[in-house]
């Protein structure tokens, strides 16, 4: 048994705890370690990146100059300003879309319903690259390769908000839903005013998902867009390095810093909604 | 239902939930914004994705025959295509392992804590969430062969500096330590809820039967209580990991000499820049099959999961 009375052990310090923490820490600093390199090289001047012998700091301070020329180099903030845009559209008309159906799913019967949830099952299966071809041929007939609606276009059905919004719908109390009926309420009332505040955490762990997803994502943006000005983060990016070959690796790093910034520090302050989006199913 | 009206049919009384008494027209009206985007973005491209499999066409051509399995059969003839299945395989069999042992370890350690737990999963989830193109032009700085901290490291403590990235053999383990680094978080947080679905007691019944050391506990109880998550994630690391592009597509392109040519970085060589439409198809129903096939495995643990 513990012995109770020691302060270390009070304060959880047992030996087994300290060996825990060493372990962890060292994990934890082999994890963090690309996130510090990446900081500590956007402040270094160019001659330092290049010199065969390793620092832990920058040896003269260059203050933000890499990160004016990445600005110089790049429209960056175009960049993040698009991904705001593109998730933001993705988001709302996925919340759109996917709440009434779930909800039907959910509290409904009605021909069709077993069909449509099987399909809704197999769609969760298909990643973008499936039907990717097709839908860009379909907007290269129709001219809108190569604008906003074209990148958000494969993800304004999120198959994935349908399946964990039921979930979430089919716990709601129906004797409350009956009340709203009685109290003369419309269908469209009783569902977004009285059951989509109730799912507030599931929509908010859905939205933190569905944000990460499409700020990062690269394949569909490098299909569809040619002009840079419509790049989302991860494309330009992409554009960044390549205009940038080995040159400037400390513009680089303040580039990268700068457009995966937003995420880590949406991140931090809804950190429980990330973790509870993964474990609420466990889907990706 | 208590209020079933008397002249509900057979069939209506029979239905038990409260949406039945409301026509099903509204149901409808509440569905068909989803129907519309299913069908048009997800059934219909798969149905014409799968019949131009069958077809020799190319974007921009005037014209296009069917030709049966040709496509079919030039995969099965076609080196590079071979070569991007093997590396990516070769890519899934280094990820999952990986990161898998990972995300238990730091699951299971994180979870044994008192204190500070929450930095911890602050900390090795924070690579899930980065943005991976920005954080694989690091990775490529950290692997470069001459001014990589990484091969600093390799020097200091004797080692031959290495080039990841121009060496045919150790340009996928290195994309795979990207891999592993951005999953594993990932990976651990689905562990943690798989931990604390186990319940309290059989620890101390374990306690009471003379399992003291925790290595033993960890054979004897939470390794087994933990079986279905840990096929659940083994299954959805796969195909995460089967889905590999980004990486490649930044960092190496497919090179050295084809050594990190994956399946989804060949198929969008095929279709979006070579457009050859007929042949990207075939690849791509491949793709396909081998995801649902994996999927279809996933469901049956997630099946049994709710049984265990």
């Amino acid at each position: 048994m513990l012995r109770p009375g020691s302060f270390l052990v009070r304060a959880g310090l047992t030996p087994g705890q300290i060996a825990m923490h060493v372990f962890l820490l060292a994990c934890a600093f082999a994890m963090l370690f690309p996130f510090y390199w990446m900081v500590v090289t956007a402040f270094r001047p160019s001659q330092e990146v290049f010199s065969p012998t390793f620092h832990w700091l920058p040896q003269t301070f260059v203050g933000f100059d890499n990160f004016r020329e990445a600005f110089a180099k790049a429209p960056l903030l175009r960049f993040m300003a698009n991904g705001v845009i593109i998730c933001a559209g993705i988001l709302a008309v996925q919340l759109l879309t996917a709440i009434p159906c779930a909800y039907a799913l959910a509290k409904y019967e009605f021909r069709g319903r077993n069909l449509l949830f099987a399909l809704v099952l197999f769609a969760l299966c298909v990643p973008v690259q499936v039907p990717a071809l097709p839908l860009y041929m379909g907007l290269a007939f129709t001219g809108t390769l190569d604008s906003y609606f074209s990148l958000m276009l494969p993800f304004f059905l999120s198959v994935f908000a349908i399946f964990l919004f039921r979930q979430v719908f089919r716990s709601f109390p129906d004797d409350i839903i009956h009340a709203a009926r009685l109290d003369g309420m419309g269908e469209m009332e009783i569902l977004w005013r009285v059951v989509v505040p109730s799912a507030g955490p599931a929509i908010a762990a859905f939205a933190v998902f569905s944000i990460t997803a499409h700020w990062n994502d690269l394949y569909w943006p490098l299909i569809v867009v040619t002009s840079p000005e419509l790049a989302p983060p991860p494309l330009g990016m992409m554009y960044f390095s390549d205009t940038d070959l080995g040159s400037s690796f400390g513009a680089l790093m303040a580039a990268a810093t700068l457009l995966t910034a937003p995420l880590m520090i949406l991140f931090l302050f809804a950190q429980r909604h990330f973790v509870q989006g993964v474990t609420m199913t466990g889907v990706k | 239902m208590t209020m079933a009206l008397p002249s509900s049919s057979i069939g209506r009384a029979a239905r038990r939930r409260l949406g039945a008494e409301i026509a099903p027209s509204i149901a409808y009206w509440f569905a068909t914004p989803s129907i519309i985007l299913l069908v048009g973005t997800m059934l219909l491209p798969i149905v014409v994705m799968i019949a131009m499999s069958f077809t020799d066409y190319e974007l921009g051509a005037l014209d296009f025959s069917f030709v049966g399995f040709d496509n079919y059969l030039s995969l099965w003839g076609d080196k590079t295509f071979w070569r991007s299945l093997v590396n990516t395989a070769y890519y899934v069999a280094l990820v999952v392992p990986a990161s898998v042992i990972i995300g238990l370890v730091l699951a299971v350690m994180v979870n044994g804590l008192k204190r500070g737990r929450k930095f911890y999963q602050i900390a090795f989830f924070l690579p899930v969430t980065s943005t991976l193109i920005a954080m694989a032009t690091v990775w490529k700085y950290l692997l470069h062969g001459k001014i990589g901290p990484v091969n600093h490291l390799f020097t200091a403590i004797g080692l031959p500096s290495m080039e990841f990235f121009g060496d045919p053999s150790l340009v996928m383990p290195a994309l795979a330590i990207i891999g592993v680094w951005s999953l594993a978080g990932f990976n651990m947080v689905l562990f943690t809820a798989g931990l604390t679905a186990i319940p309290q007691e059989l620890y101390e019944a374990s306690a009471v039967d003379g399992i003291d050391n925790p290595i033993e506990r960890f054979f004897t109880v939470t390794l087994p209580m933990l079986g279905p998550t840990t096929m659940f994630v083994i299954i959805t690391t796969s195909i995460t990991a089967f889905k590999v592009f980004d990486t490649v597509a930044v960092l190496t392109r497919g090179g050295p000499q084809g050594a990190s040519d994956v399946l989804l970085y060949v198929n969008y060589l095929e279709g979006f820049q070579y457009m050859r439409i007929g042949l990207a198809s075939a690849i791509t129903v491949v793709f396909l099959g081998i995801i649902l096939l994996l999927s279809l495995v996933q469901a049956k643990v997630l099946e049994r999961k709710v049984h265990y």
